[in-house]
């Protein structure tokens, strides 16, 4: 009986989270003044930009464990790659390849490692992955900060700090800065379209569908559904979880040199601690959710959020005479979506619970009927 | 015929759980294509038998077992399921081992499905074969095929009814080429009646295509209608093994339950005078697995009623509803006084008092001190305990008192433990049952329910208990309704027996009823 | 007869490697790490009695908030890494005390009776919140944290604030990030019956206050409803079959934690000498949470004792690693070893198998 339920309105319910986006977004444009080119502009920059990052978090959730919070491990293992690139002097399209390829090894040790950890807390990933990402950004600024020099040869005066050891609080990658976006870019109006930026996504898009119907990635499909099941059935439960988050950090850390390389310079001692929970915020705001997220949410979630990001400071301005004002709602509104995001998926684990206790209690008030 | 080499050969086969005997002997055969039914009640071996059969961890971790598994005549030692499920054993569980959001296709060749290669794989390794899916399809459509019953092989199981679930199931063992035998395990529990009808008709065609069946229920009359043989256990032996055709439900019963003498207790007492102390009407329980439906009751003062039936049946819904543990309807009058349903606290304000089966799940704080477990349900509800400053404003905990009734429940029931202040956790299960009784004693309660008092725990500590239970009860004028799968337990203590099956209340009888008249009474409403 | 001297000294090797698993082994780490801090002070040039002093003053501010940690992990809402919500009310109280007016001792009273309500309003919330999402609350505390967090930042710049100490001096509106807490409550607990021996200074008024506070928390523990609530932690099923109502034991835990971060904040402030406004509590959880940790807490077990030791242990490790350090390699690594020390605390409690009810 509850099945002739409004199509219409339950769309809009399964689809709250970006509709309200679209709403703010709505409302904050014609305030902030901007012009639609150059809105446009800005979205396709930051949609090359940041895309690769966010697709790094899909496959964790397919494995059931959850937003990876420990997508920061990648992005320090781009970091560093970028780092000894840069001091080595390999610049362009060559020294971004290569930092892809340094990157790859730390973030497979990295990756294993949260992995492992998180096997050892199953059940609450999420809080556990969020911890490790502290933890290991302890250990970054170890390295960075006094291994790199003395340890690890460091020779550029320009990237190290006056001290003699460490690196600076940011390396410039002028010499790299968007040949990746600028190789067979073109220019339509006013927006440029960084081709071959968009080609790696695609490729990445393409290789996530595939997965998708791969072996190893029915396993992780299993696993994210049912551990026990999937351990009955001979599936290495634990090995296919690390394999999960080895995979996303590893994309964690290429997608970290895209952006970087879009950025023109890294904020050595900060670039990477934000980059985790404004990735899961985007995809958050495209619809997705703890268990479920799609390539389609990932890039709903990076135009609305980035629009919104964009809108925000401005409006904000014109409104309260305060330009912090919008920087803080941003920072809010990321927060606040994952914790809405979060609340929501508790909430709803434990509704179904009490919702199979209930249709029990109706089957078995009928049979009391009778 | 008879030289022909059995599929399956159990010979000699015996099991102990610490130093605690559940099979001794067993012996069977089972030939290609033949169906053996395996009934008994719960506890007579039937499960640990078919967990050595499988190759079960849990085995092995316990010591192993002695004897010989003979497969087409030859010695096979299992280390683990998947070394059976190689040698042709399939085994469909009581609890589904199915992913809710996967096709009934993918679950039926889950990790065994058909692969292709592809560009990744040939980089990345053999992980990344694609599955291919046409010919995941075809071997689903061909398991399902070999049943009577269609399934939709597309269908998400987390949308499909209960029942096709159990086919999904049946249908992954199908799917193996490899498969000679296959053991169900109580498979129709939760079909509907017209579901049980083509199951069985679909274990009839396997049989016809050489596939053994194991076929473990309670339900008789499918065993009659469908199985060659019928083997009997009762406390770990076969006692019988019969044809089919040589059997009826009657029979089968007996042989179940065994001895059919009447008890010659002479304490029983059933005064016809005495009055009704607890009268539950239409009572309702959404305990899973344990569903209670529309039970009457009424509860003698100064009686012990013990409730039996078998496992999954409802007789552990009865304690659990009535407590509040899990959501109820109904009515329950206590002493006149209406209880409410679904609030702990008023129960237990009522001098109800309640020793659960799950005794490290509900009845114990595993983490906490022996005095805490005894004293915290008193001094919650019954404030004793506790010393009142400042007009009563503030309650305080006596530790002295606490420690005090902790001894003297450590006394009177032989607890062992090193201290007052040993943890929970640190006991034994014969010791830790004699904690949470103590709990209940020490609310002193005017009636009491004891769920399974005496499962999991070694013999010494069981008469223990069983003695514990009598004295408060003849001594205090506690009346008690004790829950147990051991008939001969409740026949022991027990005043009067009722029996639950299939959710409702079969039959209540004395005590000194003959073991064939309980028997018979449990397997009647089977669900 | 011999027999039994070796079973007497296996007896005594079996304890003591007990007693470290039971202390477990990151702890002993710590423990063992500053004690070689505290012998090499004085070689380093180190003066023995400021370092102490130090990390007395250090205790004294954060001890309260740690103590927050305490009726949470009882209840088995587990660590409180939703701290700065009761941050935010204590701001409330300071922020409010000082624009009505209030000045010295008073001001810091009336900052703890203003907070109170907001405490409870908040806590009120979180604690229903809480109780929706059993099994996931530290996930969502800490973004609960995180999200109270970045709208007081709002906050903070549209509420009418008027008072000339704490708003930006050119737009006459929006509060400062950081305001001075001289002529208002700036060290008044610290300064109350203060002990001065050479270099060696005791904040006495901060020590006793929170000795008051903490004998209450111990208190607590010690009457029905506090016994409740560590059964509720134990074991919740055994806890609601003995009649108690889980979610309100649960409740009255997060609004007692809540109401002592507050109370923490302006502790910690008196000591500190400045009220850090906008993303000043965000990072106030971890440092509380591994605090208690570190002093022998997992996440459903913590006493007053694990509190005190924990606090001292991290705070120590705090003040003296910089000095210390620096004195011996010439290089300041004490920030990373704080990161590391207790971010891989809480991750080890997180990771150990103990407790994964779900």
């Amino acid at each position: 009986m509850k099945s002739k339920k409004n199509p219409f309105l339950e769309l809009i319910q399964n689809n709250s989270v970006p509709i309200m986006f679209i709403i703010i977004c709505a409302v904050c444009i014609p305030i902030s003044g901007f012009s639609p080119g150059y809105l446009l502009n800005e979205i396709i920059t930051r949609m090359g930009r940041n895309t690769f990052l966010i697709l790094s978090l899909l496959i964790p959730i397919m494995a059931g464990m959850g937003l990876n919070f420990g997508m920061t491990l990648g992005a320090m293992a781009g970091q560093i790659a970028l780092i000894l690139v840069a001091d080595w002097q390999i610049w362009g399209i060559p020294g971004i390849i290569l930092a892809m390829i340094i990157s790859i090894p730390i973030s497979l040790l990295l990756g294993l490692f949260c992995g492992k950890m998180l096997n050892m807390a199953k059940g609450r990933e999420m809080i556990t992955s969020y911890i490790i990402s502290y933890f290991i950004n302890g250990l970054y600024q170890l390295v960075v900060l006094y291994m790199m020099g003395p340890i690890i040869p460091i020779i550029h005066t320009s990237i190290k700090l006056p001290r003699g050891y460490g690196i600076r609080n940011t390396v410039s990658l002028l010499n790299m800065r968007q040949h990746l976006d600028n190789l067979l870019a073109i220019r339509i109006g006013g927006a440029k379209i960084p081709v071959l930026t968009f080609l790696v996504i695609a490729m990445l898009c393409l290789f996530i569908i595939l997965f998708r119907k791969t072996k190893l990635g029915q396993d992780m499909r299993a696993v994210g559904q049912d551990m026990d099941v999937a351990r009955n059935a001979g599936i290495k439960v634990e090995r296919t979880r690390i394999v999960s988050i080895i995979m996303s950090t590893v994309f964690a850390g290429l997608g970290m040199i895209i952006y970087l390389q879009n950025m023109g310079n890294i904020a050595t001692y900060s670039s990477h601690s934000q980059i985790g929970m404004f990735c899961i915020a985007a995809l958050l705001v495209g619809g997705a959710s703890v268990e479920r997220a799609s390539i389609g949410n990932v890039f709903l979630g990076v135009t609305l959020f980035h629009l919104m990001f964009i809108v925000a400071p401005s409006t904000g301005a014109k409104i309260t005479g305060d330009s912090m004002i919008g920087e803080y709602f941003r920072v809010f509104v990321s927060y606040g979506i994952i914790t809405v995001a979060l609340v929501m998926y508790e909430a709803k684990k434990r509704m179904a619970k009490s919702k199979a206790g209930k249709m029990l209690e109706d089957a078995q008030g009928k049979g009391e009927g009778n | 015929m008879s030289n022909e080499i059995p599929l399956l050969e159990i010979r000699g086969v015996k099991k102990d759980f610490f130093g605690n005997r559940v099979l001794n002997d067993i012996n069977f055969t089972l030939k290609k294509g033949g169906i053996l039914g395996l009934v008994g009640e719960n506890g007579a071996g039937k499960s640990t038998l078919m967990k050595i059969l499988f190759g079960m961890n849990v085995i092995r971790e316990t010591g192993g077992y002695e004897g010989d598994i003979l497969i087409n005549g030859e010695e096979v030692n299992f280390l683990t399921p998947f070394d059976a499920l190689e040698a042709g054993i399939g085994m469909v569980h009581q609890e589904f081992s199915l992913i809710p959001g996967f096709t009934a296709t993918e679950n039926i060749l889950l990790n065994r499905e058909p692969l292709k290669k592809n560009v990744l794989s040939e980089i990345f390794g053999d992980r990344l074969d694609k599955l291919d899916t046409s010919e995941m399809n075809r071997q689903s459509e061909r398991a399902i095929g070999k049943m009577s019953v269609h399934i939709d092989a597309k269908m998400v199981i987390s949308s499909m009814p209960v029942g096709h679930k159990q086919f999904t199931e049946i249908a992954r063992e199908l799917s193996k080429e490899q498969l000679k035998l296959l053991i169900l395990d109580e498979p129709t529990a939760v079909l509907t009646e017209k579901e049980a009808a083509a199951l069985l008709d679909s274990i009839r065609s396997m049989a016809a295509q050489g596939i053994a069946v194991i076929f473990i229920t309670h339900r008789l009359h499918e065993i009659l209608g469908v199985c060659d043989r019928v083997v009997v256990m009762r406390d770990g032996a076969v006692v019988r093994d019969a044809l089919a055709k040589d059997a009826d439900v009657q029979k089968i019963t007996r042989w179940m339950v065994g001895r059919s003498v009447q008890s010659s207790r002479e304490d029983v007492k059933i005064g016809p005078n005495k009055k009704t102390i607890m009268s539950i009407r239409k009572l309702w329980v959404d305990m899973p697995g344990e569903a209670v439906r529309n039970v009457d009751i009424d509860v003698v003062e100064g009686e012990i009623l013990g409730i039996g039936g078998l496992a999954g049946q409802g007789k552990l819904g009865i304690p659990n509803g009535v407590m509040g543990l899990y959501h109820a309807g109904g009515t329950v009058e206590f002493d006149r006084q209406p209880i409410p349903l679904d609030s702990p606290r008023k129960c237990l304000d009522c001098s109800l008092a309640f020793v659960s089966e799950d005794r490290r799940g509900v009845g114990l704080l595993l983490d906490e001190t022996l005095e805490w477990n005894i004293a915290f349900p008193a001094m919650q509800i019954q404030n004793k305990f506790l010393k009142k400053y400042f007009g009563g404003l503030i309650s305080w905990r006596d530790e002295k008192a606490i420690r005090e009734i902790t001894k003297r429940y450590i006394n009177e029931l032989q607890i062992k433990c090193t201290s007052t202040k040993q943890k929970a956790k640190e006991l034994s299960g014969g010791n830790q049952q004699k904690v949470c009784l103590a709990k209940a004693f020490a609310l002193q309660p005017k009636f009491l329910f004891v769920s399974e008092p005496t499962r999991g725990i070694d013999v010494g500590a069981k008469s223990l208990v069983l003695s514990a239970l009598r004295k408060f009860n003849r001594e205090n004028g506690v009346t008690i309704m004790m829950i147990s799968s051991e008939l001969e337990e409740l026949r022991m203590i027990c005043d009067r027996i009722a029996i639950v099956s299939g959710g409702k209340i079969a039959g209540i009888l004395p005590a000194t009823e003959s073991s064939e008249s309980f028997g018979l009474l449990m397997v009647s409403q089977v669900i | 007869m011999d027999k039994t001297g070796n079973e007497a000294t296996i007896g005594i090797n079996t304890k003591f490697l007990e007693f470290i698993r039971g202390f477990g082994l990151p702890r002993f780490i710590i423990a063992g790490f500053l004690l070689i801090l505290f012998i090499m002070a004085p070689f380093v040039g180190a003066d023995f009695a400021t370092q102490i002093t130090n990390t007395i003053n250090r205790f004294s501010w954060n001890a309260v908030m740690v103590l927050a940690m305490v009726p949470m992990v009882h209840s088995g809402c587990g660590l409180n890494f939703g701290l700065p919500l009761g941050i935010i009310s204590g701001l409330l109280g300071a922020t409010l005390s000082i624009e009505f007016g209030f000045t010295g001792a008073t001001s810091f009273v009336m900052a703890a009776a203003i907070a109170t309500p907001f405490a409870l309003l908040l806590g009120g919330g979180y604690g229903w919140l809480l109780n929706k999402i059993k099994g996931g609350e530290m996930m969502i505390a800490t973004y609960v944290g995180f999200s109270s967090v970045s709208l007081m930042c709002m906050m903070w710049l549209l509420l009418p604030y008027r008072s000339p100490t704490m708003v930006w001096g050119m737009a006459g509106k929006g509060l400062r990030t950081t305001i001075s807490l001289e002529g208002f409550y700036d060290k008044v607990l610290a300064n109350f019956l203060r002990i001065n021996i050479g270099n060696l200074s005791i904040p006495v008024g901060s020590l006793l206050f929170f000795a008051t506070l903490a004998f209450l928390m111990w208190s607590f523990l010690h009457t029905k409803t506090g016994t409740a609530m560590t059964a509720v932690g134990s074991n919740p099923v055994f806890a609601r079959a003995s009649g108690i109502n889980v979610d309100k034991m649960r409740a009255l835990s997060v609004l007692m934690s809540t109401w002592l971060s507050a109370i923490g904040i302006l502790v910690y402030e008196q000591g500190f000498g400045f009220i850090q406004l906008y993303m000043g509590p965000f990072f106030m959880a971890l440092p509380a949470v591994s605090a208690i940790l570190i002093g022998g807490a997992s996440v459903n077990k913590a006493s007053i004792a694990n509190v005190v030791i924990g606090t001292f242990l991290f705070q120590g490790l705090v003040t003296m690693t910089p000095t210390v350090m620096n004195s011996m390699i010439h290089m300041d690594m004490s920030e990373v070893i704080r990161v590391v020390v207790s971010n891989g605390m809480i991750l080890y409690a997180l990771t150990r198998k103990t407790e994964a009810k779900t």
